[in-house]
């Protein structure tokens, strides 16, 4: 690792200005970031750390309106009572992550700013039609997750939570990558006041997007057998030395059929 | 055998420092002016060096030194070598390449060293080391061992020509292809065996110290053979003699093969500290040692099998070409020939064998022994060819197998190896039984009225361990000889040390030798210390390797102990006014034979050190060295049976049961046995089902990280049936036939057997990962 000025953020407004600082890179959990400055990939002049913001942890559930503080750990999702109750699906995603030590370190926040294309939070947030709120805006999750490691954000922009409407039914299926246990794909699915959302990770050459065969069929009937004989195509899927494009198209629809059945259960 | 004697099972004595964190591994090493060390190591697999600018990195802070491969050159260090000489078929020798430690004038491999940096920090060190400034010229690179002997593909060493190493053959082909041409069935393969990385858990690291004021060099280093370290870089790397060279393997963490060899890193830092005028160390980090660790396996095979009506075998023909990567390392040329070829008979009375074998160089990191060493590749090819064979001829891969199993010992095989003793049906029946064989169709059934696909598969293994006789491996090319060294100390007040040229790297032999001195002596085992791993302290010896600690390092430690035992019978017998025949060693006092006329161990040593009271002549103290030296390779054997159960729609395999039945000869400690089984089962568990060393075409290692290498977790293995039916080993004092490799030889073939049969194809390839099981099951349909 390159030396770095580190910088604990008191607020949003202190992390706002912090950041200006040279090459500053903003930092939640580190569960990315970390690691590449360690192998010497990310070289950021300065780290601002926003795990330690009051106002931006925590998740508030009024009615189906739910809000979840950026900088929110993996952990306190998946063990949040309220949510649990409102919206299982994306507890039920969090605790999926990583293993222990990501969870207790990594947040909702730094998942999404950072978009990987193999990363949970994405799929649940594109399927929920959740809204990205920052300092500067709010953005929908749809106009978000521009693609490969991109986002929407502007520099220095900083997010702060997440919202969205709890759906009437969702469920969250991945097959993991035997070596990374990242999501060779990863299914979100939810059922809500205006229709079915699917949206999948790990899978697509763009980062994670939602699928229209799949939401096609399952607006029909939202029914885990709706899905036989789907064909997921397998045209902008990624190939690599883990998987073929192939071999994802087939699991999306697996992972699926497996979140349909785990949303109606 | 007592509480902890042979055949106990005594909890580890060294345990308690490795959990604890206590343990001393190269890394934990401090000397006095002590400075840090990062290697430039080059990003091509295969270039011209232009030219090497080192002058912004000398000007960078803490920097001590910056050094290249022409000033090493310019004193005099020797290139890399291989010390085992294979002769092709032509009779013309191997075609080694020159292997620089630092690269000179031509890069070969991404991760070939190019320039060590010292500075005050490690952080300084790899900050000055990205400012070098090298200019390369790009070569064309192949990375596949059957790409490299094609016409026009790219020369990486001007020695030899179309990277042809040597083209090697072993066995009768004529009568081969007679048989061959005789037979009523041919079963056809071809059969690749997946590059793996061995991955100890520490990485390799050295630390070199040059005293000038005795003109002498300390280097601590990950190695599981100090001694061999020691010659080596004396003899032929220049770097000092052995007497002005002292090297020290400490803990060390794991080394499956991988810290057999003598790297150019050790060599370099052992050099750079007397250039420097300070002690150099250099720790890997994970991704080097992905880079730079000689890497296991890759072979490519083709294999004939004849059997005649009654499906008895009749004659085997294999054609191998092996990967040896970019440089030969040190035994690479022994793993793929006389490690390889020679256990291609098998289990099995096979009257013909021939096997050609090639070596190629490629621009992939060296490929040299990991966990079994040529052994698993035979095992691999045989099995996998059984079991097709079976179903081609249409009867039970057991049956077939035992039909063929070698029943009267010693029997000499068409391929150099003589079997001294083992009882191949017992191993057979033991699994079958463990594994309720014939209860498997039932399971099957049951999976299938699940949608999912359960296969069983079996592999019976033979191999040669204990290595070796030292005048066998001499005449086959070898440059050591593989005897071992031991000496026992016994102390004026009857404490016990023993100084072996074994390495223990996660074997446990600080407790098993004691339970060996247990046994003879009655002397409690937390009062023998076992000290290895430092040529200052322990006499010459060979190291571990080749599962030879216990049948060949403990051999010699019985040999030192007969002598020992033998002049405390002297001193007793003289004590208690007996007859030396007479004197029995019994709950740790020498005693008459059938009477109470008895003198505890520690008086005995007493007095062979105040020798006031010796027999007359006699000289003082209690101390003998032995060498032992094999007089045959051991071979354990045993079978395993792997069951799956396979999910179509993702093609994920679960080993829903693995049996193994092994016969290791005699045991020490059935616990540290057991684990041995168990760690090896889950390498071979990995190289089936996990793992896989992938470069790409223009050779960058794509799986260079844990994020992309998938090792074998707890949750991915079953837990394992293990048992052994031990026939002793005829060829040593103690029967013992050696059980470190074991289970990384004989799991591969037989998971592989079980998916193939769970999906009813003829074969697949390893790793079978979901994406290539769902594959195959798909091609199965169409």
């Amino acid at each position: 690792m390159y030396s770095v000025n580190y910088h604990r953020a008191a607020s949003v407004a202190d992390a706002a200005k912090l950041v200006k600082n040279g090459d500053a890179k903003l930092l939640s959990g580190g569960m990315t970031l970390i690691p590449a400055m360690k192998t010497r990939l990310a070289a950021p002049s300065d780290l601002v750390d926003l795990s330690r913001i009051k106002e931006m942890q925590g998740i508030k559930v009024s009615g189906k309106t739910v809000t979840i503080g950026a900088a929110t750990t993996h952990f306190d999702v998946s063990n949040d009572e309220k949510l649990k109750k409102t919206c299982p699906a994306l507890a039920h995603l969090a605790s999926l992550i990583g293993d222990p030590a990501v969870r207790y370190k990594g947040t909702i926040g730094g998942s999404i700013a950072n978009n990987d294309p193999a990363a949970d939070y994405p799929a649940a947030l594109l399927a929920l039609g959740a809204t990205i709120v920052t300092n500067k805006r709010e953005i929908s999750a749809d106009k978000f997750f521009k693609g490969l490691f991109e986002t929407a954000l502007k520099d220095g922009e900083i997010i702060t939570a997440v919202s969205f409407t709890a759906p009437a039914k969702a469920a969250y299926e991945k097959f993991r990558n035997p070596a990374s246990r990242y999501a060779i794909v990863g299914v979100f699915v939810a059922k809500g006041k205006d229709g079915v959302s699917v949206a999948v990770t790990g899978a697509g050459d763009d980062g994670v997007f939602r699928s229209k065969e799949i939401e096609a069929a399952l607006a029909k009937n939202f029914d885990a057998a709706s899905l036989a004989g789907v064909k997921v195509p397998a045209k902008n899927l990624m190939s690599d030395i883990h998987a073929s494009a192939d071999y994802r198209a087939n699991l999306i629809a697996v992972m699926a059929k497996r979140a349909v059945t785990a949303a109606n259960a | 055998m007592g509480i902890e004697g042979v055949g106990a099972r005594v909890a580890r004595k060294e345990d308690k420092r490795f959990i604890t964190g206590a343990g001393r591994y190269v890394d934990d090493m401090v000397v006095p002016g002590m400075k840090h060390a990062a290697f430039v190591r080059s990003p091509h697999a295969h270039a011209q060096i232009k030219k090497i600018d080192v002058r912004r990195a000398q000007a960078m802070p803490g920097v001590i030194g910056v050094l290249t491969g022409k000033e090493l050159k310019a004193d005099g260090i020797g290139n890399l070598i291989c010390g085992w000489m294979i002769h092709s078929k032509d009779g013309s020798p191997m075609k080694m390449g020159a292997w620089s430690p630092l690269a000179v004038d031509k890069v070969r491999y991404v991760g070939d060293a190019v320039v060590i940096v010292v500075a005050e920090t490690k952080g300084q060190a790899r900050d000055a080391a990205e400012a070098v400034e090298i200019t390369y010229k790009e070569l064309k690179a192949v990375v596949e061992a059957t790409k490299a002997l094609e016409k026009g593909a790219p020369q990486i060493h001007a020695e030899a020509e179309n990277n042809l190493i040597f083209d090697w053959e072993i066995g009768d082909a004529k009568a081969t292809d007679a048989a061959i041409k005789a037979a009523a069935h041919v079963t056809r393969m071809k059969i690749v065996n997946n590059r793996l990385v061995p991955n100890a858990m520490e990485p390799r690291a050295a630390l070199g110290h040059y005293d000038k004021a005795e003109d002498h060099y300390t280097c601590w280093t990950t190695s599981q053979n100090p001694h061999v370290a020691r010659l080596v870089m004396s003899a032929f790397y220049n770097v000092a003699p052995e007497n002005k060279l002292r090297v020290i393997a400490p803990d060390v963490g794991g080394g499956f093969g991988s810290k057999i060899y003598i790297y150019p890193e050790e060599i370099v830092c052992l050099w750079a500290s007397k250039k420097t005028g300070v002690p150099v160390k250099w720790v890997a980090d994970r991704t080097e040692s992905f880079l730079s660790d000689a890497h296991g396996r890759d072979h490519v095979s083709t294999v004939e099998m004849a059997f005649d009506k009654n499906n008895r075998i009749t004659g085997l023909k294999v054609d191998t070409i092996a990967n040896l990567g970019a440089y030969m390392s040190l035994f690479s040329s022994c793993v793929p020939t006389y490690l390889y070829a020679t256990l291609l008979s098998g289990q099995y009375d096979i009257p013909a064998i021939h096997a050609n074998v090639r070596t190629v160089y490629t621009n992939t990191a060296p490929v040299d022994a990991y966990r079994g060493a040529g052994r698993p590749e035979a095992t691999y090819l045989l099995e996998r060819t059984m079991e097709a064979a079976a179903r081609e001829l249409g009867v039970s891969p057991a049956e077939l197998r035992r039909k063929n199993f070698i029943t009267s010992f010693p029997h000499q095989t068409p391929v150099i190896m003589n079997y001294d003793a083992g009882d191949y049906g017992a191993s057979l029946d033991a699994a079958m039984k463990a594994s309720d064989y014939t209860g498997f169709a039932k399971r099957k059934a049951a999976a299938a009225k699940q949608g999912l696909l359960r296969g069983i598969g079996m592999s019976c293994y033979i191999e040669a361990c204990g290595i070796a006789p030292s005048a066998a491996v001499g005449s086959l090319g070898a440059g050591v000889g593989l005897w071992e060294s031991a000496e026992v100390r016994v102390n004026a007040v009857g404490t016990i040390e023993v100084l072996t040229g074994s390495h223990s790297h996660g074997q446990g032999h600080e407790t098993t030798f004691a339970q060996l001195v247990n046994q003879r002596f009655g002397v409690p085992i937390d009062s023998v210390s076992i000290v290895h791993g430092d040529t200052d302290k322990v006499q010459m010896g060979m190291g571990t390797y080749g599962s030879r600690s216990g049948a060949v390092g403990m051999s010699a430690i019985s040999k030192a102990l007969d002598k020992v035992e033998a002049k405390a019978k002297k001193i007793a017998a003289h004590l208690l006014e007996a007859d030396e025949g007479d004197i029995v060693i019994e709950n740790g006092a020498l005693k008459v034979a059938g009477t109470d006329k008895n003198v505890p161990w520690f008086q005995v040593a007493l007095a062979a050190y105040t020798a006031h009271n010796l027999p007359a002549g006699m000289e003082p103290g209690l101390k003998e060295t032995a060498f032992y030296d094999p007089s045959n390779f051991t071979f354990p054997a045993g079978c395993y049976i792997c069951e799956v159960e396979i999910e179509p729609e993702t093609g994920t395999t679960e080993i829903v049961q693995f049996v193994a039945a092994d016969d290791f000869g005699n045991i020490i400690n059935p616990m540290i046995v057991e684990g041995q089984v168990h760690g090896g089962i889950a390498q071979g568990i990995g190289q089936a089902l996990l793992e896989g060393a992938h470069y790409d075409a223009s050779g960058q290692l794509l799986t260079a990280s844990y994020m992309d290498y998938t090792m074998p977790r707890a949750g991915d293995l079953p837990s394992f049936k293990v048992s052994t039916s031990n026939t002793p080993c005829p060829g040593n004092p103690l029967g013992i036939k050696g059980c470190g490799e074991a289970g990384a030889i004989g799991s591969p073939p037989a998971v592989i057997n079980a998916i193939t049969d769970a999906i009813g194809i003829a074969d697949i390839a390893m790793p079978a990962s979901p994406p290539t099981v769902w594959a195959a099951i798909r091609a199965a349909k169409h």
